[in-house]
């Protein structure tokens, strides 16, 4: 066995020192452009608080993730500079040194690791909980709520391989098109008819899987006009691609005056669709034909 | 429990006679052709018996096809193809109280001992190699197919139902085939060798559980011919249920894969626990070893739950039971807990192994101890536990009772303290070290640089509120991308280009091995990173049309993908031509590597070793002037000591 190399064994510079100010420096300027350059234009924007919430985690965890990627990359970047068997070296002149592991460092890992770990699991708990569920499906019966009561039910069904939407509130019509009113609460309750869908509404950062028999609910507050894109973002078949479409934030005026003529425009069919409910049984056709129950006046099944 | 400590079936010596079950006289054997005869014949019989008794169901479903007769003749074919290789004959024989007849010569050269059932563990984990490497090319075409569509957002070159197939097989052959891809080759071959065995515990189930591979392989493949199945890997009801007879070969074969990775693990865990050589303490376990038995721990707990969801599922297609459909009872969370119960740890299982491939050759290349090994063993075991108790940040937004939501966060990032244990001892490692950038030490680096990528893009999936936006969105294909093709299979072909030496006695071109590394390193990367902002920006997996403001990075993810695709192809036209014909010998212990496989013959002998090495010492004493020789040969011997004797503790 050759030893320790003399000139690993020779070597008194300092390593460790060097790699940490280089790492600091890089550092504060990485997670400084992350968080004030990058940030505020990062997904899915800012068009609701729940919206403004993913976006202010997903930046917050950038700037966690910056030092520790620069961290890494540095130090193997420094260690194979520095480390590395240069041209006409050979391991004949001896090995690396000879350690088996630091108490001070492996500690010191263990303890900034976890420290890190359960201030980022803190932190996501807080943002999951203050935005009354971030957005994100919380099932029939959501602990997280807004404190608002007076909120804008909009029912989403999904079915192969479309969505549409109803309103209690506007005698429960039903559209296909979605319009929403701007600094309202809204509830989405999310349903489907057969399969497993999801109604992802990107930049309201609203995303909730619509199954069968459950109502998901999730909640959002647009606070900005403008356009969104509903995308279904759990495979649901042949056509699961082509399952979206576009909705609009509105002022709340411009959002009545569409609703309630479409309540009045829609009324001899609202009439004949089953009466609202937070869910729909599928019937024996199963997927997609199956909105009607047996016994339905309009149903023939 | 009995073991059994006589001279290995199919492993012995030259001269040994058919009393030791070692030899067979030459003729007819059964082989991987009479395997595929009887398959069929097999699969005809099940799909005869499956129209007979349940004429009627094509009716019900309206599918055109019966999916009893399609799981039966799937059933059927299997039984046959085991038959067909010669493997039932032994258990069967055994059942009617006959001694069965040695299996067969364990010094036969040429290649046809690799398409037959046999019982040496090095023949059965070259099998192994070139197996998954088959699949893992074959599935990678299938992802340029899935590229080619993706060029444009409008422009089609696929059928959607066309499409959502060859995105399902992609998927499904990938995840359920690469579980094998550290275990199956490489454990198979060097454990013993590792650890100082003759053999393994159970050469039966180590030979079954390769042989249960190229009939899912098929079987999944298959779908292809009968309309696919378009629910993805996950399979999720009732989309699953709703499918054709395509996803009949989806539940056959992942739970084919199922049995074979219950096998495999059993006989790994066996093979540690009971054949280490006198003198190999858990304390000088190799880190390789540890690695594969945390993941053989997690196959055997996670995958029967994985068998009984398809069987649910089997059982809502062809019974017509409702367990998976709500409208009658049933759940489709019941599937989706499930599936995600095995498929969360499943993650864990395919990035351990590459854990332990890097820290296994890190030392090597460093010349140096590996830094804090029981911080490396405590965290893949550390990975290993908590992977059971994360699969939940699957669901966060599936319409589940939110109330669980914080402590799967919680979980899902305490992980990461035991999977930033791999960076520790890494760099650990580096430090004052005498680095050698040969060809595998390149794939050391190329992990350590792609799976911070795949582990940071982790703890965004954990957290609650980033997830909500990234979910479901190519952000999370870039991120199990970036762990398992990123880590697995990087450290894979850093442990062929390290191992293959010692399998072969060839030496492979560096210069070769280099230019593979680097166009498949930058190729990689500029595929799968661009994919990140595509998620991050609204593209949703597995979906045929996309906004045309994405078209861009797509398209640049299409080409790197197709010049990988190319990488990739260089790799075997070299690997092949060098195994082929260069055949250039290569010197023994090419690496210097203190690891007790290498300390053997070059190919290794038939039966391992002469003599039962005594291990005296840790395989990473590099550095340490005084340090003492891993191994002292013992004494002659036809049995593999047991790790309790001779101070193994």
């Amino acid at each position: 066995m050759a030893g320790v190399s003399p000139k690993i064994s020779g070597d008194t510079r300092k390593h460790g020192t060097r790699i940490f100010i280089i790492w600091l420096v890089a550092s504060i300027i990485g997670s400084s452009l992350i968080y004030f350059v990058l940030g505020p234009h990062l997904p899915p924007g800012t068009m609701t608080n729940q919206a403004r919430g993913q976006q202010f985690d997903i930046k917050v965890l950038s700037t966690v993730a910056t030092p520790v990627l620069l961290f890494v990359w540095i130090y193997m970047g420094y260690a194979t500079i520095t480390w590395r068997l240069k041209k006409g070296e050979s391991w004949a002149d001896g090995d690396g040194m000879y350690l088996k592991g630091n108490r001070k460092v492996q500690g010191w890992w263990y303890f900034i690791t976890s420290a890190t770990v359960l201030s980022l699991a803190v932190f996501g708990t807080y943002e999951l909980i203050a935005p009354a569920g971030a957005g994100g499906g919380e099932g029939p019966s959501p602990i997280w709520k807004p404190a608002s009561h007076h909120m804008l039910q909009v029912q989403v069904i999904a079915q192969q391989w479309r969505f549409t939407y109803r309103f209690p509130q506007y005698g429960g019509m039903e559209t296909t098109s979605l319009e929403l009113p701007n600094n309202t609460q809204i509830q989405f309750n999310v349903t489907s008819l057969d399969v497993i869908h999801d109604f992802w509404a990107y930049q309201l950062g609203v995303k909730a899987d619509a199954n069968p028999d459950v109502n998901n609910v999730a909640y959002a507050k647009p606070d900005q006009l403008g356009r969104f894109t509903v995308r279904c973002d759990e495979l649901c078949g042949v056509w699961h691609g082509a399952m979206y479409n576009y909705g609009t934030v509105v002022t709340p005026s411009q959002f009545n005056t569409w609703a309630t003529n479409l309540e009045k425009q829609n009324a001899a069919v609202t009439k004949l669709l089953p009466k609202y409910a937070t869910t729909y049984t599928p019937s024996y056709t199963g997927a997609g034909g199956g909105y009607y129950p047996p016994g339905d006046p309009n149903g023939n099944l | 429990m009995a073991i059994d400590m006589s001279a290995p079936t199919g492993v012995g010596r030259p001269g040994d006679s058919p009393a030791n079950g070692t030899s067979r006289g030459k003729g007819f054997r059964l082989n991987a052709l009479t395997a595929l005869i009887a398959g069929a014949i097999g699969y005809l019989f099940g799909h005869w018996a499956g129209n007979a008794i349940a004429s009627g169901y094509q009716q019900v479903q309206g599918s055109g096809q019966n999916d009893i007769a399609v799981i039966l003749g799937y059933l059927f074919g299997t039984v046959g193809w085991f038959a067909g290789l010669g493997a039932l004959n032994y258990p069967i024989k055994k059942i009617f109280g006959c001694e069965p007849a040695g299996d067969e010569p364990s010094y036969e050269k040429g290649v046809g001992k690799y398409f037959r059932f046999t019982l040496d563990h090095k023949v059965v984990g070259v099998q192994y190699l070139f197996g998954m490497l088959t699949y893992f090319f074959v599935a990678g075409l299938l992802a340029l197919a899935i590229r080619t569509e993706l060029l444009s957002p409008t422009n089609h070159i696929f059928s959607p139902d066309i499409y959502l197939e060859v995105v399902s097989e992609h998927g499904t052959l990938m995840m359920m085939m690469m579980t094998s891809v550290v275990m199956g080759p490489f454990g198979n071959y060097l454990i013993p060798l590792m650890i100082g065995a003759k053999r393994v515990a159970f050469p039966r189930l180590e030979a079954a559980s390769f042989w249960f591979t190229p009939a899912s392989f098929v079987i999944l493949l298959s779908a292809l011919w009968m309309g696919g199945f378009q629910s993805g890997w996950t399979g999720y009801a009732p989309l699953s249920i709703q499918q054709g007879v395509g996803q009949d070969s989806y539940i056959m074969a992942f739970a084919l894969m199922g049995f074979s990775m219950i096998c495999a693990s059993t006989n790994m865990i066996a093979t540690i626990i009971n054949y280490r050589a006198p003198g190999m303490r858990w304390s000088r376990l190799p880190i390789l070893v540890w690695s594969l038995m945390a993941t053989a721990f997690m196959m055997v707990l996670a995958v029967p739950v994985l068998i009984d969801g398809l069987y649910v599922m089997a059982l809502d297609r062809t019974a017509q039971t409702s367990l998976l459909y709500g409208a009658h009872g049933g759940s489709p969370f019941l599937w989706e807990n499930l599936f995600w119960f095995f498929g969360h740890p499943e993650v864990y299982l395919l990035a351990v192994p590459g854990f332990g491939i890097v820290s296994e050759l890190a030392p090597v290349f460093c010349r140096k101890p590996l830094f804090g090994y029981k911080t490396s063993a405590a965290g893949m075991i550390g990975v290993s536990v908590l992977s059971f108790f994360v699969w939940q940040h699957h669901l966060f937004q599936s319409g589940m009772n939110p109330d669980m939501r914080p402590m799967f966060m919680l979980t899902t990032e305490l992980i990461s303290i035991p999977t930033g244990f791999l960076y520790l001892v890494g760099m650990g490692t580096l430090w004052k070290a005498r680095i050698k950038f040969d060809v595998p030490m390149l794939f050391v680096a190329g992990l350590f640089f792609n799976f911070l990528f795949g582990g940071l893009s982790g703890v965004y999936l954990s957290d609650v509120p980033a997830d909500v936006t990234i979910h479901g969105s190519f952000f999370v294909m870039a991120h199990f991308h970036y762990t398992i093709m990123g880590a697995l299979i990087f450290a894979v072909f850093g442990a062929i280009y390290y191992w293959t030496p010692l399998i072969t006695g060839i030496q492979l071109s560096s210069k070769l091995g280099k230019i593979h590394f680097w166009t498949m390193f930058i190729t990689f990367n500029s595929t799968f990173l661009p994919l990140f902002a595509i998620g991050l920006l609204g593209q949703p997996r597995r979906v045929f049309e996309y906004a045309h403001r994405l078209q861009t990075l797509n398209d640049w993810v299409s080409i790197s993908a197709y010049l990988l695709g190319l990488s990739l192809t260089f790799f075997v036209v070299t690997f092949v031509w060098q195994l082929a014909v260069v055949r250039k010998p290569s010197p023994k212990n090419p690496w210097h590597s203190r690891g007790l496989e290498w300390q053997g013959a070059m190919p290794p002998l038939p039966h391992n070793f002469d003599t039962i090495p005594v291990i005296q010492s840790g395989p990473y004493e590099y550095g340490d002037p005084n340090a003492i020789p891993m191994v002292e040969w013992g004494t002659n011997g036809d049995v593999t000591a047991p790790a309790s004797v001779g101070g193994a503790s």
